[in-house]
């Protein structure tokens, strides 16, 4: 009763002292240092006894202040035996598109139809979702905010988590489109009478055509006068001339192996394979043409009764380990709320034997990189935006990632949420007791 | 030997006559026939046991009169000489459909609209599907083709029923004879009562939605009957009057599959009924279980077809256990009769009788005994039936169904030339028909040619060649007439030699042949003996060459045991032991156990007889307690009614799910099975350990008490879906449903206690038993007015609820909870996926916990069970638990919740071995599970299963291996598939 006595003070403590709460940091104005921290860079470094210099929403410093002698700037915020990370990235989001899963009115995730590339994702984010803001206590403070559906589900942008609108929110515009990939297998139609398992998919062929005529419908469209306007074929210009990156949503090795022969047949340079159960199986194909993979949720289980219970922790530790670039993603059941646990997704690859700065990599950097935006964001170096956060501790490890602060280019968020003011609320009821 | 059909064609059609002495005639004069028919010089197998090597075998009017080495032949006989051929009693199907037509699906699909809860009848049982009233000779046809097929797989005598519904009503025992009529065809017009585990496709109503609703269902039909035999009943049920008249009968039980066999058989050991069971093939997995349930067990043969594995790609979707199916299965019929059960085959689940010969013969292959197929297809039906007196044997006085074949008919070389039923002859080959097949060599000009016939004699295959061309050929042989035609070794020219040939005495055929240009000339083909032509070869090679059966493993599939692991004396040394206990975390401590239970724990301890492991930098911590867990059932919601206490989890454990090895991997040793959340009240729960490789029985926790799934909210109004039928569809609803229950129960269970008569009610049983105390819920609840209403309800009724499960607000009434003395077992951190999960929040153990509440942390998924040490970890981080007391959140207080804290939750001298030993920090999101330990018995262990992994790829290559050389073979295949096995959660029908 004594410790939960002393915790809630310190609750009240912070309450207190960060009052601005769901509304978005005001732009930094004043530079800050932070001192003495453990700093886990994101490319794979630790920098101990850092001094992290940021200025104008930007990292201007980042050494080892034993080593170092640099003078602090601005606000000092005292972190030693603390830990500084960059921001986490969760890629292959559909937050902010769809509030409360069984709810119809608050999906904005699928459109109909089967080939949208031009459909944006970014139009419909809510930046004020009560699901992204807690995300912020965990350190996820990026997202790659996906549609889902169809061949073609649409267009994605990056944002990240603290802003009052999408336009505020927004990192990159349309910065992929992505492909769900035919499956090899259909599930059969029980409520016809067949078998609920899998079968061979029979229009496997007919349906990659169809994806075939879509793309060289478009680049003939492009190459033309486009004085009629097609909106979808217009929407694929960005894949053809490199702007853009191609998401080939797919799992199976046979199926990742034809994506990769479809994107060079078609001119795609930038292709990215999202799930990739079987992706292992590929790797030097993936590796040969500097494909990265986004592995499937690391918290689900094997496909196969056969597969080893920890394939899908350490998926991305042999794609790793065989030279793919590797970033996590988290889609799947309930993917929203539990995206703030990507932390710990990486932390559970760590118990597969991968070093935990490698395993950092894997929601930081590496997903930086796949996505585009790691000249500005995914490590903590000289010249990056100020996008990280301070923990108590180790950030993989549940028990000690406890943010302290946070900050996205250099404004100071609010780590309170809907969640931690009922649990303040709630706790005071029962504290006179 | 004509003038021998006609007469008798003439018996045949006196027969007849004779069977219908009492209908008037007004085409002609009466006649009757009082003539024999006598076979001579066969084989006979009056019983598959009883062989007479040169026997008579003596019929009139249908019957046989005699058989046997030495009968006296009437003079009045017409005799057959058969010598050299065998004569066998035809068989009998006793799992049948013939002549019934199956009703198609009332209605369309039904997908997408709203549920019937209501019977559609009147008069009848309250469930549709429930049809003991109904009788198969009403509706039955004789259907001429099914029987002709029927016959030339050689049956004379089928059961059959009409195969819809839970209680099918009476079946009829038919022989299959196209003449004579019904009269004569029906042998016996109630021969059984037949029953399944599916619903009639022709009511929609929607009780019962799975195995478990049934088998509760079928369990109150037998109260029910029983009560109503009382004559306790104000009304009339023509359902149960008829289940009542059927009593008598034999009872054959379509269950389909080794679980449902031993669960259909525990129903049927309740109310005295020994059911006939018609298996699912698969009976070899646990055969022990099967053995036990003393039942008698119809067979299909439906063994499956290599799968098409050559795409790689394709074939890395198939499973083991699917794999071994396909090698295994055939030594079903083996198995059974190595274990002494006695069984009948079936041509049940087959494509077509057609396919029968083929599946036995591969099942004789497997090493089931000539004998006993034979029995299985003759005497033990027959038995089984009560019709031993007159069908299955050739005994005196039986009927004359019988099968003359050129020799054992098992031998797939064999010719099945007549089909006797009812002593009215049915040829299936001609018996004078002479055999041709062999190789021949013909000249035409100065061209010399190879014949070669081969293959069954209504179905002959031909290969012409000349020298080492290979010409395209036809043969026809009917009535004594062959005609072949084959092409010129000119294959520009299309041009054709067409031959006719008359068989003769001689081996050698001779006739005339047409050349291309038209021209005739004779036609001489002579019989040359090559010694083990090509084709005998490969038939030798296919005999010859043995069977590899892969071993079996406990479950049949990847991890499983080839042996059961045995409890063992095992000594940890230099753990750090999380005992739970007031000693808190004890370092550099060592624990033994012994005969299933912790034994000591200390320092420097030692024992001679136990397995020492070095457990320094690891720890040791009692095995995880999942108190909501949807794994390992093979149903979880009975949603057919918005009550189904009647139901229990204990009925669908289902021990072969791979998520057992999965949780053990993750450190979990017990879990709660609960009942879904479809109805307020739902069904009552399983307790078991996680025994992986033990049989469902062996799982349940016995120490445990009872427990029963309540639900609340959302689901049970069926907020999210298109259902707006049933009652309640409010949370105001869900209080006066959960009064209204009680109320009765209380009712219900005063008169039972009085001692005055009543109708026995399960449902009501087990709601009383809560009232008494005697039973615990735990129950799904998420928004705070729903949680303080049934703690009111509870009181109002002088009990307590015990758990909260899920309890996503438990933080807004944990002063309530504490007071009324429930416990909660909630989420670490999910939230968002419904309305009434939009307050949840990831402190909400660490605020019950600190309001004093017992609480646990619980996965609902398979998936998230596998971490629940993670998920415990998480209430370090949301709410600042310590880490002995988070830990005690998915060790400790779970087991108190569940009520097995005495015996398991925490490292104490006494209590269950129920350990794990972690590579590090029990809740570090790096460490694993290493030995997961139950009652002293290693079921997890982390060197064997990288050795199982091995095991697994290498098994799996060598069954590709072998179906690649059975497609190669020109066997058939089947595409690859991969079975459902879903992950099952509260909202999972």
């Amino acid at each position: 009763m004594k410790k939960f006595i002393y915790i809630s003070a310190i609750l009240v403590l912070c309450f207190t002292i960060t009052f601005a709460q769901q509304t978005p940091a005001p732009v930094q104005t004043e530079a800050f240092t932070i001192v003495g921290a453990t700093a886990h860079i994101g490319d794979g470094t630790v920098i101990e006894h850092s001094i992290i210099i940021v200025k104008n929403g930007k990292i201007t410093a980042c050494v080892n202040g034993l080593t170092s002698k640099i003078t602090y700037k601005g606000t000092i915020i005292e972190a030693k035996g603390k830990h500084v990370y960059p921001g986490f990235i969760a890629p292959n989001s559909t937050l902010g598109l769809h509030e409360i899963g069984a709810v119809r009115a608050t999906n904005d995730t699928r459109e109909i139809g089967t080939m949208n590339p031009h459909i944006r994702s970014l139009i419909a984010y809510n930046a004020e979702s009560k699901v992204v803001e807690s995300m912020r206590p965990n350190g996820v403070l990026i997202g790659q905010i996906t549609p889902r559906g169809g061949i073609i589900s649409g267009t994605s942008s990056i944002v990240q988590f603290d802003a009052w609108n999408w336009e505020d929110a927004v990192l990159k515009v349309d910065d992929g489109i992505h492909l769900n990939w035919p499956n090899s297998f259909t599930r059969g139609r029980w409520w016809l009478g067949e078998p609920r398992g899998l079968k061979p998919n029979k229009n496997y062929a007919k349906q990659v055509e169809s994806l075939v005529v879509f793309v060289t419908e478009s680049r003939a469209y492009l190459k033309g006068s486009r004085t009629t306007k097609n909106l979808p074929y217009e929407a694929m210009q960005g894949i053809f001339n490199g702007t853009q990156k191609l998401f080939v949503h797919v799992n199976d090795e046979k199926g990742i192996t034809d994506a990769i022969d479809f994107a060079k047949a078609h001119g795609i340079a930038n292709v990215v394979i999202v799930g990739g159960y079987q992706a292992n199986k590929v790797a030097a194909l993936l590796k040969s043409n500097n494909i990265p993979v986004l592995v499937r949720r690391v918290h689900t289980t094997p496909n196969s009764d056969d597969d080893d219970y920890d394939f899908p922790y350490k998926l991305a530790k042999l794609l790793t380990d065989q030279g793919v670039l590797v970033g996590l993603e988290n889609s799947g059941q309930m993917e929203r709320a539990n995206a703030r646990n990507l932390p710990f997704q990486a932390g559970q690859v760590v118990g597969q034997g991968m070093h935990k700065e490698e395993a950092l990599k894997l929601i930081t950097s590496n997903t930086a990189k796949i996505l585009g935006i790691d000249a500005d964001y995914g490590t903590l170096e000289a010249g990056k935006s100020a996008t990280l956060f301070i923990s108590e501790g180790d950030a993989l490890d549940m028990r000690t990632n406890i943010l302290t602060h946070a900050f996205i280019d250099g404004r100071e968020i609010s780590l309170e949420t809907h969640q931690t003011k009922l649990w303040k609320r709630y706790s005071n009821k029962y504290k006179g007791e | 030997m004509y003038k021998k059909y006609l007469i008798l064609m003439m018996l045949l059609c006196s027969f007849s006559m004779i069977a219908q002495e009492h209908f008037p005639k007004n085409d002609g004069v009466k006649s009757e026939n009082t003539n024999y028919t006598v076979f001579t010089n066969a084989k006979i197998y009056v019983t598959p046991t009883q062989i007479i090597e040169n026997g008579t075998l003596l019929i009139k009017d249908g019957k046989v009169v005699a058989s046997g080495a030495s009968v006296t032949i009437p003079a009045n006989s017409v005799i057959i000489d058969i010598s050299g051929k065998s004569i066998y009693p035809s068989f009998i199907d006793m799992y049948s459909g013939f002549g019934i037509k199956k009703p198609k699906r009332e209605g369309g699909s039904g997908f997408g609209r709203a549920a019937q809860y209501h019977a559609s009848r009147e008069g009848f049982y309250w469930n549709d599907h429930i049809m003991p009233e109904r009788n198969a000779i009403d509706v039955f046809k004789f259907d001429k083709k099914s029987a002709s097929e029927l016959r030339k797989a050689g049956f004379g005598v089928v059961n059959t029923h009409l195969q819809d519904g839970i209680v099918r009503g009476t079946g009829i025992l038919v022989a299959l004879t196209d003449e004579g009529g019904d009269s004569e065809r029906i042998i016996d017009g109630r021969s059984g009562q037949y029953l399944s585990l599916s619903k009639s496709l022709k009511s929609k109503q929607s009780y019962p939605t799975s195995i478990m609703g049934t088998l509760a269902l079928l369990r109150q039909l037998y109260y029910d009957a029983d009560w109503y035999a009382k004559g306790s009943s104000k009304a009339k049920d023509r359902s149960l009057e008829a289940l009542n008249d059927n009593k008598k009968l034999v009872q054959i039980f379509a269950a389909g599959s080794k679980a449902n066999d031993v669960r259909v058989d525990k129903v049927g050991d309740q109310f005295g009924i020994q059911y006939i069971i018609l298996g699912g093939g698969d009976e070899y997995e646990r055969i022990s279980e099967i053995k036990a349930t003393n039942a008698s067990y119809i067979l299909p043969i439906n063994f499956p077809k290599a799968y098409d594995v050559e795409n790689s790609f394709l074939s890395s979707v198939l499973e083991l256990d699917d794999m071994r199916e396909w090698n295994q299965k055939p030594a079903n019929p083996k198995t059974l009769s190595d274990n002494g059960i006695s069984f009948v085959l079936t041509t049940h689940s087959l494509k077509s009788p057609k396919d029968f010969k083929t599946n036995l013969q591969k099942a004789i292959k497997y090493g089931l005994d000539k004998t006993v197929a034979l029995e299985a297809l003759t005497t033990i039906p027959a038995q089984l039936l009560g019709k031993s007196n007159s069908i299955g044997s050739l005994k005196n006085g039986t009927y004359a169904n019988f099968l003359i074949t050129s020799g054992d008919i098992f031998d797939k070389k064999t010719t099945l030339y007549e089909n006797w039923v009812k002593g009215h002859k049915n040829v299936i080959e001609s018996m004078t028909i002479k055999d041709i097949r062999g190789d021949y060599t013909f000249n035409i000009g100065n061209t010399s040619y190879d014949l070669s016939i081969s293959g069954e004699l209504n179905k002959l295959k031909t290969t012409v060649k000349s020298g080492d061309n290979k010409l395209g050929s036809k043969l026809s042989y009917k009535e004594d007439w062959i005609y072949l035609t084959f092409k010129s070794i000119d294959s520009i020219k299309q041009d054709y030699f067409r031959i006719t040939s008359k068989v003769n005495n001689t081996d050698n055929l001779s006739g005339k042949v047409i050349l291309p240009n038209g021209n005739e000339t004779t036609f001489f083909a002579k019989k040359v003996e090559k010694e083990d032509s090509k084709d005998k070869k490969k038939d030798k090679k296919d005999d010859d060459e043995a069977v590899k059966i892969m071993p079996l493993t406990y479950p049949n599939g990847a991890y499983g045991f080839a042996e059961l692991p045995k409890q063992k004396t095992i000594l940890f040394k230099n753990a750090t032991v999380w005992t739970n206990e007031k000693e808190g975390i004890l370092e550099n401590t060592d624990v033994l156990i012994k005969n299933g239970k912790i034994a000591k724990i200390g320092k420097n301890l030692s024992d001679s007889n136990a397995k020492v492991i070095d457990a320094t930098g690891k720890h040791l911590t009692s095995g995880i307690v999942d108190e909501h867990s949807h794994i390992a059932a093979a149903a979880i919601n009975e949603a057919g009614h918005n009550s189904s206490a009647e139901v229990t989890i204990e009925d669908v454990i289902n021990p072969d799910d791979i998520n057992i090895y999965r949780n053990l991997a993750g450190g979990v040793t017990s879990i709660q099975i609960l009942h879904g959340s479809a109805n307020p009240i739902g069904g009552r729960s399983a307790i078991i350990k996680l025994k992986w490789g033990e049989s469902a029985d062996n799982l349940l926790n016995k120490n445990a008490p009872k427990f029963i799934k309540f639900a609340l909210g959302e689901n049970v109004k069926q907020s999210n879906w298109q259902s707006f039928s049933r009652f309640p569809q409010t949370r105001m609803g869900v209080e006066q449903l959960y009064m209204d229950y009680f109320t009765r129960a209380a009712a219900y269970d005063a008169k039972k206690k009085s001692g005055k008569p009543y109708r026995k009610d399960i449902e009501m049983d087990v709601l009383a038993e809560i009232i008494n105390k005697e039973r615990f819920i735990s129950c799904h609840s998420y928004v705070q007015s729903e949680i303080n209403m049934l703690m009111k309800v509870a009181e109002r009724f002088n009990f307590n609820i015990n758990t909260f499960t899920h309890i996503l607000e438990g933080y807004k009434v944990a002063d309530k909870m504490k007071a009324h003395g429930v416990g909660g077992s909630t989420f670490s951190d999910w939230w968002a996926y419904k309305f009434e999960v939009n307050d949840a929040i990831p402190y909400n153990a660490a605020i019950m916990h600190n309001a004093g509440v017992v609480t646990a942390i619980n996965s609902d998924s398979g998936e998230m069970s596998r971490r629940l040490n993670q998920e415990a970890a998480k209430s370090v981080k949301y709410g600042g638990i310590s880490e002995e007391d988070a830990w005690k959140f998915v060790t400790l207080n779970p087991a108190k919740l569940l009520h097995i804290d005495d015996k398991v939750g925490s490292i104490k001298v006494g209590k269950d071995a129920d350990v794990v030993l972690w590579s590090g920090h029990p809740m570090s999101v790096y460490s694993k599970a290493e030995k997961t330990i139950i009652e002293g018995v290693t079921y997890f262990d982390i060197e064997r299963d990288a050795q199982s992994r091995e095991a697994i790829k290498k098994e799996k290559s060598e069954l590709i291996s072998m179906m690649l050389k059975d497609k190669n073979k020109g066997m058939k295949t089947q595409p690859v598939k991969k079975k459902d096995k879903p992950e099952l959660n509260c909202d999972s029908l």
